[in-house]
């Protein structure tokens, strides 16, 4: 079995978080959206998992299987907002909700 | 006879006091039966104590009523305290009384009107403020009852709130007021330096004891209440609010533009005049300024169109008379006929409202014409109510108390031909510009046809008020007609009398040139109005019309003399250096609210984004520490 060194694993889930920011940022999907915050929690559980093998402890594993959970529950609710949304506005284009914000005085009028 | 006193004036206010909490809640029936029932029951009570008073004259020719003490610090102490003597029943019974037939009045003329509770209690407010200054016994319990009225009357003048002129035209009203009304108080603080005491009485006796007569101390107090005597009542050169304050609905020109509070002014003068006998210059001043305002509102009444400001310009030259019968002494005289003049010009106000209301709010006089088919009540009582205005003789009431001024203008040795002269001018001017306006409203071809006749709520206040100008002449009659002098009588412990000095000068003499004088007014008026003679039309595009119907171009003159300038210096004061600091530093703020706010865009992308770079910079910041 190969050994790979921390760094490379904490790099990798750190590209990994990155990819996961970059694509909420740029995408306007979402679904999209909803997937990348996927990958960038299931990025921060692989530093739980990997800092867990690093001082052979089980915690990071508990860990990861309670993100996994939680993210379980998270998106049941993320893909319903989003099945109400495309019922409301007949679009996943998340900017579409920008009217959602406290408007200013002057531009209610 | 204290709870009697007390109640006359806290009735009208409790009522106020319901109707402006709960008025909304109520029908407007609840609202009409206090508002109306509260006045009229002063009213009886009014003449209740009236009728005590005369059957049984008090000691002290007064009575007092002290209810508690308002205020007290150092020597100054002023008390709720009212007190009942000739002067304040007649001022108490014209106001209550018909006070309660305008009330009576407004319940039809406001029947459809949104701020019908509120109306009703303004005007309980009013009614409740001018007794408690007619009543007051001390000059400080006056002054709240003074800006009392001033208060109601900014409040009514503006009751149609929704149109802006009406607002401007409430606060001109109020502001040109409270220049007076600044005068008067600073007249009573120098009462008080001088005399340590406010209450009237007291303040008669030490000045009449301690200054001499023609004093300067006595000349400035008293000039300065007449200050505020001259803005309410709005005499030279504070009369220009009074033609504005037309904005209001007619039961209030009638009661406060025309019976009541513009007569506070004769109230006050009349209730110090033993301050203004020690000031003769003041006194002489009085005359002149009255015979100078009935002339200069008389020819503005003659230019105007719209039937209320010509009844406006009316008052305002009515009140010239009673200032210039006080200013000659005629004390009495002056009273008489503020009486007479409220029977008079609340009947022409009420009527011309009641045309008004018919005609669905028409004003100008030159789009009526031909009314006298159609509403013939309303014809009838407002012809009594001119022909008493112009003094017609012998039937009308108008004339004895006129003629009463005018016969001492001439015989008072304090007076002067020149104000006698002025005063008959001004009695012809009064008839032509009053028949102006009968014949063009009344008569001619019909114009604006009115959707009904008036009802029975606005009738009766209009054939009792008519009937009182009428009959009400007859108690005091002058020597030669018959020896009725119940008026003159009442004051005679209270008021000096009219010193005529020469003895043997025919009355009836000046009694036929009045007499002549007015019902030559009314041929004329006939001649030009009715006959519709060239003359009138040519005076109609003349130069001098435009000048009459802007009154004189008084407002033009305070608008560059006092507004404009006042303006510009504020407009330079708004920019200032200490205002500069303290906008800049609101204009920061707000730059900087502009910025922040731009970030607010509700796109959940750019505030991810934000995020992310601020737990970039706290990560460094972390690191780099």
């Amino acid at each position: 079995m190969v050994t790979v060194s921390m760094e490379i694993q904490i790099l990798f889930a750190s590209v990994l978080f990155l990819i996961g920011l970059v694509g909420f940022l740029v995408r306007r999907n979402v679904i999209f959206m909803l997937l990348s915050i996927e990958i960038m929690l299931n990025s921060a559980a692989l530093v739980f998992v990997i800092a867990g093998s690093h001082w052979m402890q089980a915690d990071g594993q508990v860990m990861f299987i309670f993100i996994l959970t939680v993210s379980a529950a998270e998106v049941s609710v993320g893909l319903a907002l989003i099945l109400q949304m495309y019922h409301h506005y007949k679009t996943l284009d998340a900017d579409a909700l920008k009217k959602l914000r406290d408007m200013h005085e002057t531009e209610k009028m | 006879m204290t709870a009697i006193i007390s109640l006359i004036p806290a009735l009208p206010l409790l009522s106020f006091l319901i109707i402006a909490l709960v008025g909304r809640l109520l029908p407007k029936k609840t609202v009409a039966i206090l508002g109306v029932g509260s006045v009229t029951i002063s009213a009886i009570l009014t003449i209740i104590a009236g009728i005590d008073f005369l059957s049984s004259p008090p000691s002290g020719g007064a009575y007092t009523a002290n209810l508690y003490t308002w205020m007290s610090s150092g020597n100054l102490s002023a008390g709720i305290s009212f007190v009942l003597d000739p002067l304040s029943i007649v001022f108490c019974f014209v106001i209550t009384f018909v006070g309660a037939l305008i009330h009576l009045y407004s319940v039809e003329f406001m029947g459809g009107d949104d701020g019908f509770a509120r109306f009703f209690a303004y005007m309980n407010l009013f009614v409740g403020s001018m007794l408690i200054l007619v009543l007051a016994d001390n000059l400080l319990l006056l002054y709240l009852g003074w800006e009392g009225v001033g208060l109601c009357s900014y409040l009514l003048i503006g009751f149609w709130y929704k149109e802006p002129e009406n607002g401007y035209a409430a606060r001109k009203a109020f502001i040109v007021t409270r220049i007076g009304d600044t005068a008067m108080i600073l007249g009573l603080f120098l009462l008080f330096i001088s005399f340590g005491t406010l209450n009237i009485q007291d303040l008669m006796q030490q000045a009449s004891m301690k200054w001499v007569t023609g004093s300067p101390l006595a000349i400035i107090s008293s000039l300065l209440l007449l200050g505020g005597a001259l803005g309410k009542s709005a005499q030279l050169p504070l009369q220009t609010w009074l033609p504005d304050a037309m904005a209001g609905p007619s039961p209030v020109s009638a009661l406060i533009h025309a019976a009541t509070m513009v007569t506070a002014g004769v109230y006050l003068v009349t209730r110090v005049h033993v301050l203004f006998a020690l000031a003769p210059v003041v006194m002489t001043a009085i005359a002149v300024i009255g015979a100078v305002t009935l002339l200069i509102a008389g020819f503005s009444a003659l230019a105007q169109t719209d039937l209320k400001r010509v009844l406006a310009y009316s008052t305002i030259s009515q009140i010239g008379y009673m200032f210039l019968a006080m200013g000659i002494g005629a004390w009495s005289a002056g009273v008489f006929h503020f009486m007479i003049h409220a029977f008079f010009k609340a009947l022409l106000f009420l009527s011309g409202g009641a045309v008004i209301h018919l005609l669905n709010d028409e004003h100008d006089i030159f789009k009526m014409g031909g009314l006298q088919k159609k509403m013939p009540v309303v014809f009838v009582t407002f012809l009594i109510g001119a022909a008493s205005l112009s003094a017609l003789p012998l039937i009308t009431a108008g004339f004895y108390s006129k003629d009463q001024i005018l016969w001492f203008g001439w015989s008072s040795t304090i007076s002067n031909h020149w104000l006698w002269l002025a005063g008959i001018t001004g009695a012809f001017i009064t008839s032509l510009y009053t028949f102006r306006l009968v014949f063009i409203a009344f008569f001619g071809e019909l114009k604006t046809e009115p959707h009904h006749d008036a009802g029975k709520l606005m009738t009766v206040p209009l054939v009792v008020l008519a009937i009182l100008s009428l009959v009400g002449g007859f108690i005091e009659l002058p020597e030669n007609l018959g020896p009725v002098h119940l008026f003159s009588k009442l004051f005679d412990r209270v008021l000096p009398v009219v010193n005529t000095g020469e003895e043997g000068q025919s009355e009836l003499i000046f009694q036929i040139i009045s007499a002549i004088v007015s019902l030559g007014g009314v041929y004329i008026s006939y001649l030009l109005f009715y006959k519709k003679s060239s003359l009138a039309i040519r005076f109609r595009n003349s130069k001098l019309n435009n000048f009459f119907l802007s009154g004189w171009r008084f407002d033009r003159v305070y608008d560059t003399l006092f507004v404009k300038p006042s303006v510009w210096l504020s407009e330079i004061d708004k920019k200032d250096f200490v205002d500069l600091i303290y906008t800049s530093i609101a204009k920061t703020t707000e730059y900087f609210n502009f910025l922040v706010s731009k970030t607010q865009n509700g796109k959940l992308r750019w505030y991810v984004l934000f995020l992310t770079i601020g737990v970039a910079v706290l990560l460094t910041l972390m690191i780099s520490l």
